[in-house]
């Protein structure tokens, strides 16, 4: 048997997942001019959408249970959430498609971590990037412009909780669209129907509890209701309490199954590059 | 003899192709192959493209699983220990990078010691001396993105390099990288092995790389071993033959001297060529006893004709 000592455990450690975090943190940051002009358009379809969301509130001031202060903040909420979410994909899931279909994906396959815990934490360093910026900034821009809402106590806390829920669900579907490059070699279609859903399920195009009974119930208990809809919701004080938590415990909820798919289809993915060849 | 760091016994590996009309169809990619590398030595792997030369790599590194045989790399068996392995080997790809694209080389490199928990004081000792073979100095800050082929090449050879890997596998390191950055390459590749005794196992298609650099070379064709020992031993194989070129004061019938046949005869010039194992000495001995000589000059025997022979053998 070998000369050398063989380490006995492989499994690196988790500052590693803190530093691949930091480091792509670091790496959104470097696009200075891609920030600013984002910060600008983010700001101007708020101001759009605000128009027209008080508009629709003049008509009719209690639909869907807001006031005109709720929806015009709902609008901005969406805005900071639009980038930190990746509503419209992108962030590491689009980077480990690239790498599929290129086959560079061989080299992260030599390395001693796990593939979806390097992912999530290059996602979660790009998310608190994006938020800081991309989130942060159109909400200030906001509240010169509008009068809004602003999240006190318990509302805080309950939104500061749904944010990385939002992310990790938003990551884990757009990580299942990515591996489907594994067998797919192309994952447009995928990618596109989940962009579609997310605009839609999420709340961004029409909040969701504009929606009828029963189909506002399917959506909100559906994934894409963490990007936003719940997070508005908790900013709001819509959802209080027990049902605050109940509502975090849903998202953690899928959080964890779609986490728990991710892991497995990669374990699949690997499998077939490692069996069939690639 | 120590024990081999890889060893691959009867080692094969078959693919399904599926093709229209006729079916599936059963591709041997790597046939019952068998080697064993030791400690320190530095193998060429070469042959022509769709020889098995990647298929091979690819287990070897556990990130293909042998169809049969047995393969057991610094005493593991490579797809079911793939990362625990992958602490004991490095891989440089020329055509891929493992390094991050918008990050200066520096940040690459902290991550990688996260990556393998590498002892951190032989972390920064490693960096340092590679950062000095493989003059990196100026390049630590620059994002990757910005670094040249051969630049970036550099990095990444250090980057599979800093956790002491016992073996480094390196897939055509020298593609596209002009004639001084291969030599520094190889120079570096030389200087490595004699410092720390990493064993090298080089894929490529430049035979300066192995002339250059390895010790040892192993010829695959068609999924199978054509041969396997020194770069003399391929030099010699086959009828290969030297050419003693002969450049005589005056023209002449061709040179009659035993030991060697005269191929070719160009007014006062003459080709001698003789067995590549025997010595010259003789030959140019009986020559300039025999003839009035104006000058004489050896030509060793062509390496690349002597793969292409052993190629198209097959």
């Amino acid at each position: 048997m070998p000369a050398v000592p063989v380490p006995q455990s492989a499994a690196p450690h988790p500052s590693l997942y803190a530093a691949v975090a930091a480091r792509s943190f670091r790496r959104y940051a470097t696009y200075v001019a891609a920030t600013l002009a984002g910060i600008f358009t983010n700001s101007v379809f708020g101001v759009i959408t605000s128009f027209v969301y008080v508009a629709v509130w003049r008509a009719n001031p209690t639909a869907g249970g807001y006031d005109v202060t709720d929806a015009v903040t709902y609008v901005w909420i969406g805005q900071a959430m639009l980038m930190t979410v990746c509503m419209f994909g992108g962030g590491s899931p689009d980077a480990l498609a690239s790498r599929i279909r290129s086959g560079d994906v061989a080299v992260d396959l030599y390395r001693p971590v796990s593939l979806l815990g390097w992912y999530l934490a290059a996602d979660l360093g790009r998310a608190a990037y994006h938020l800081l910026t991309r989130g942060a900034a159109p909400l200030l821009v906001g509240g010169l412009l509008f009068d809004l809402r602003w999240p006190l106590g318990w509302e805080l806390l309950w939104f500061g909780l749904s944010l990385p829920l939002a992310v990790a669900v938003s990551f884990a579907l757009r990580m299942l669209a990515a591996l489907s490059a594994f067998w797919l070699l192309d994952d447009t279609g995928p990618r596109s129907l989940l962009n579609f859903l997310a605009v839609f399920g999420s709340g961004l195009t029409v909040p969701l509890v504009l929606f009828p009974d029963g189909v506002r119930e399917v959506l909100t208990a559906l994934p894409f209701a963490a990007y936003l809809q719940l997070p508005a919701d908790l900013w709001l004080g819509q959802r209080t309490g027990v049902d605050a938590l109940a509502a975090l415990g849903l998202a953690a909820g899928w959080a964890v199954v779609l986490l728990t798919a991710c892991a497995w289809v990669l374990r699949a993915a690997e499998r077939r590059v490692v069996v069939q060849g690639g | 003899m120590t024990e081999p760091l890889v060893e691959a016994r009867d080692l094969r590996r078959t693919f399904t192709v599926r093709t229209r009309g006729e079916g599936r169809r059963e591709v041997v990619a790597v046939r019952d192959v068998s080697f064993a590398v030791h400690p320190g030595e530095m193998v060429g792997y070469i042959g022509p493209n769709g020889a098995g030369k990647s298929t091979t790599v690819k287990m070897l590194t556990g990130i293909l699983v042998p169809t049969s045989g047995h393969l057991r790399v610094a005493g593991l068996e490579p797809s079911r220990h793939r990362r625990r392995l992958a602490q004991r080997i490095g891989v440089v790809f020329g055509q891929r990078t493992s390094l991050w694209w918008d990050l200066p080389l520096r940040d690459s490199f902290a991550l990688l010691q996260k990556v393998y928990r590498t002892d951190p004081a032989r972390h920064s000792a490693n960096l340092d001396r590679f950062t000095e073979l493989l003059d990196l100095g100026r390049l630590l800050d620059t994002p990757v993105r910005q670094l040249s082929l051969g630049q970036r090449m550099r990095g990444d050879i250090a980057a599979a390099l800093l956790h002491d890997p016992d073996v480094l596998y390196l897939d055509e390191p020298t593609i596209g990288l002009d004639v001084v950055s291969k030599g520094r390459l190889r120079e570096f590749l030389r200087t490595l092995n004699a410092e720390r005794g990493v064993t090298l196992m080089l894929t490529t298609h430049d035979l300066q790389d192995i002339e250059a650099v390895c010790d040892r070379v192993v010829v695959i064709d068609h999924g199978t071993i054509v041969h396997d020992g020194s770069l003399e031993d391929l030099r010699t194989r086959g009828g290969s033959t030297r050419t003693l070129v002969v450049d005589l004061v005056d023209e002449a019938p061709p040179v009659d001297v035993p030991g060697a046949t005269t191929t070719r005869v160009e007014g006062p010039r003459q080709w001698l060529s003789f067995p590549a194992d025997a010595s010259a000495a003789p030959v140019v001995a009986a020559v300039a006893a025999a003839y009035d000589v104006a000058d004489l000059s050896l030509q060793e025997p062509d390496i690349e004709q002597v793969i292409r022979e052993l190629y198209a053998g097959r």
